[in-house]
């Protein structure tokens, strides 16, 4: 490696004009959650009989989980492959999962009538559910990212442990479970990050599932046996191109230089896995022979082509371009592109596709309901660059104190 | 008595668990009980005059101050559907030719043998009872409408507009007058005998004599005997059902696919524990490999 660097904790201002625009955006959406908490679903989205799931679950739920699949690709590759050479992606990409997915569990929680309930899943099992299925393994793995995101909480306070007044007499105490806790997970971390990347693969998949029960009320073009798959390969390949995006946004909103020798080879990654989810994509659809679907110019033949063609192919064709992947912009386009394709394709299965037998009237979001999504993905953003400050998660080029010394000792690093 | 039973089989499902350990392999397809309960509506016979819409209103408590509690004929106009406010709607459908009467067509929960909603519910809040009936249970349900997504008659209900404690509503087959021998509140009122009561393959004999016996009356479908997989509720009608409004559905369960594909992921919970030692294995691999290398580079 020719520089060093390491992951510290940011020290750039927090309030920025963007931070503000962010945060009226929050608070709007704080807003209209508060309305459905205490007026119920139906005062503040377009759900209905008809339309039972809408812009929450398919945006904030299925894509969400979609897009922190960052977290479990670049763990399998910074873990599993053992390349330490991407180890600087790792956190970051850590970290977006686990907000990701406490946005999921919030966003199930104001979608779901009952939130209260939010824990009946744990004890009321019901085997057949695909849906009971993605609930568990959710559940279980935000506990897995939170154990995860551990080591860096230690690593951050171990040593450092000083309350004032009458609450110093924690020190001592919080400080040895705070060695303990270090201890026992750097023993143990490898069983919780193999289990993630498990749980990952399981109910991304069986996210994929969940539409397959609506049998002929989803349209043809995606209704098809190996949606599962489908699911997985797509979350696969989106893992990458997200890890891209949120690096360079945050070098950029940093004022960092972007790692571009980790993004680039990151980004050629992405091809190859991008061609193999387009190939099944493909592949079913000619086995099916659903191409038929696009001949008619409907809402459904046109986003299924925007969804192939923007999201994946043009992406992919990019991605295989020397020069898109060595620069910072057209990397930052063909990874957006490839989001937006994941995130079309999520809202395609779930809202797009659902054609009910006896609908009257089409479904579109409502303000209150687009307001929600886009408020906590402010909130998210909020939180994220909160505790790039306090922990150590972006790497930062060092200064080479000397060029030998592979491990900085804790505390003289600055 | 009942009771007792299901208790029984609950302790026999939990061992049966327990020992094999196979809960997310699931049991193996239902056969239903010959027993079940089923309705055999006779469209032909009906004269759209909405009584069974205001019996079943009073049965379950809705106000009677809706002009849906009136019977007559003045909501017919409308095309409805079962909603938070009416377990069951009757539509009127006029003849495809022109002349001729319409067809009044009852619409309700179609209480299928391989329930959809069963299936898909998360934690298991809705069952097919051994009598017929498909329940919902308002102790377990969060209120994730995966039920009314899964359901291909479009039936299950959900009260949007309460903040609190929302329920799903839908038809419950008047279980509380059925347990206690009675009928239910839609088939007593019934004033043409529209309705008939009774277990489900003696419903299915009686709607083939009437088939057989009147070929003129009845198109030679008996719509629910194998739709989906068979539905308590059962229709005669003499249009197409496709000009009713029925949906068109295969012989399959509904849960049939996905019910595999879940099974399959987790029989025995093989491939997780598979790719479990995979990784391990790999990871193993990898950090001894650059173990390796560090040495000879040193």
């Amino acid at each position: 490696m020719s520089t060093l660097t390491a992951p510290e904790p940011l020290t750039k201002k927090y309030i920025t004009p963007g931070v503000i625009i962010l945060a009226v955006l929050a608070l709007n959406g704080v807003a209209f959650v508060l309305a459905r908490l205490l007026f119920g679903i139906g005062a503040v989205t377009n759900l209905s009989d008809q339309y039972p799931w809408g812009l929450w679950i398919g945006v904030d739920v299925a894509a969400g989980v979609a897009l922190a699949a960052g977290g479990f690709t670049s763990a399998a590759l910074g873990h599993v492959m053992h390349r330490e050479d991407y180890h600087a992606i790792v956190r970051p990409a850590l970290l977006t999962a686990m907000l990701g997915y406490t946005f999921v569990a919030f966003g199930v929680m104001i979608d779901i009538g009952r939130w209260y309930y939010i824990w009946h899943p744990l004890l009321m099992w019901n085997g057949n559910s695909a849906l009971f299925e993605v609930g568990i393994c959710v559940i279980i793995y935000i506990s897995v990212l939170y154990i995860e995101f551990l080591p860096i909480v230690t690593e951050r306070f171990m040593g450092r442990v000083q309350l004032k007044g009458i609450f110093s007499i924690l020190n001592r105490p919080l400080e040895s479970l705070l060695r303990t806790l270090d201890r026992t997970l750097s023993k143990t971390m490898f069983l919780f990050i193999i289990a993630g990347i498990v749980l990952s693969t399981l109910h991304q998949s069986s996210l994929g599932t969940l539409m397959i029960i609506a049998g002929p009320k989803m349209h043809p073009l995606w209704q098809t046996p190996v949606l599962p798959l489908l699911f997985l390969l797509s979350a696969v390949a989106v893992g990458f191109p997200m890890v891209i995006f949120e690096a360079l946004l945050a070098s950029r909103s940093f004022g960092l230089k972007p790692e571009m020798h980790i993004l680039s080879k990151l980004g050629t990654m992405v091809a190859p896995l991008l061609g193999i989810y387009l190939a099944f994509k493909l592949g079913d659809m000619v086995i099916r022979e659903t191409f038929v679907y696009l001949a008619e110019p409907t809402t459904a033949s046109v986003m299924f082509m925007i969804e192939i063609v923007v999201g994946v192919i043009i992406p992919l064709r990019m991605f295989l371009s020397r020069t898109v992947v060595r620069s910072p912009l057209w990397l930052f386009v063909a990874s957006t592109l490839v989001i937006l394709g994941v995130l079309l394709n999520r809202i395609n299965n779930f809202i797009v596709a659902y054609t009910p037998p006896y609908a009257t009237a089409g479904y579109f979001p409502s303000v209150g309901e687009i307001s929600v999504t886009v408020g906590f993905v402010a909130l998210l953003v909020l939180v994220y660059r909160f505790l790039v400050k306090v922990f150590p998660i972006i790497s930062v080029e060092q200064r080479p104190i000397s060029p030998t010394t592979k491990y900085s000792i804790r505390g003289t690093a600055k | 008595m009942e009771t007792r039973r299901d208790f029984l089989r609950t302790a026999a499902v939990a061992a049966a668990t327990a020992t094999l350990g196979d809960a997310a392999l699931g049991a193996a397809p239902r056969i239903p009980s010959p027993d079940r309960m089923g309705v055999l509506c006779d469209l032909t016979a009906c004269i759209g005059c909405r009584s069974c819409e205001v019996a079943c209103r009073k049965a379950h408590g809705f106000s009677s101050d809706s002009p849906l509690s009136m019977p007559g004929r003045s909501n017919i106009p409308e095309r409805r559907r079962p909603s938070a406010d009416a377990l069951t709607v009757v539509n009127e459908y006029k003849n495809a030719t022109g002349v001729g009467s319409p067809t009044y067509v009852k619409v309700q929960c179609m209480h299928c043998d391989y329930p959809a909603c069963e299936s898909a519910c998360i934690v298991g809040a809705i069952s097919k009872k051994e009598s017929g009936p498909v329940l919902w249970d308002t102790d377990k349900c969060i209120g994730c409408r995966y039920c009314m997504v899964a359901c291909p008659f479009q039936i299950p209900a959900f009260q949007y507009d309460t903040a609190l404690k929302p329920d799903i509503v839908k038809c419950d087959f008047c279980v509380d007058r059925t347990e206690k021998g009675g009928v239910p509140a839609c088939v007593e009122i019934c004033p043409v005998e529209s309705l008939t009561y009774g277990r489900r393959p003696a419903l299915i004999e009686i709607a083939r004599k009437r088939v057989e016996n009147y070929p003129d009356r009845y198109r030679n479908h008996i719509y629910g005997e194998f739709e989906a997989g068979g539905t308590s509720y059962l229709y005669l009608a003499k249009a197409d059902f496709k000009e009713l409004e029925f949906p068109t559905l295969k012989k399959d369960p509904m849960p049939g696919t996905s019910e595999s594909i879940q099974h399959g992921i987790f029989a025995y919970f093989v491939p997780p524990i598979s790719l479990y030692s995979l990784l391990g294995g790999l990871m193993w691999i990898n950090k001894n490999r650059q173990k390796a290398e560090e040495e000879t580079i040193e």
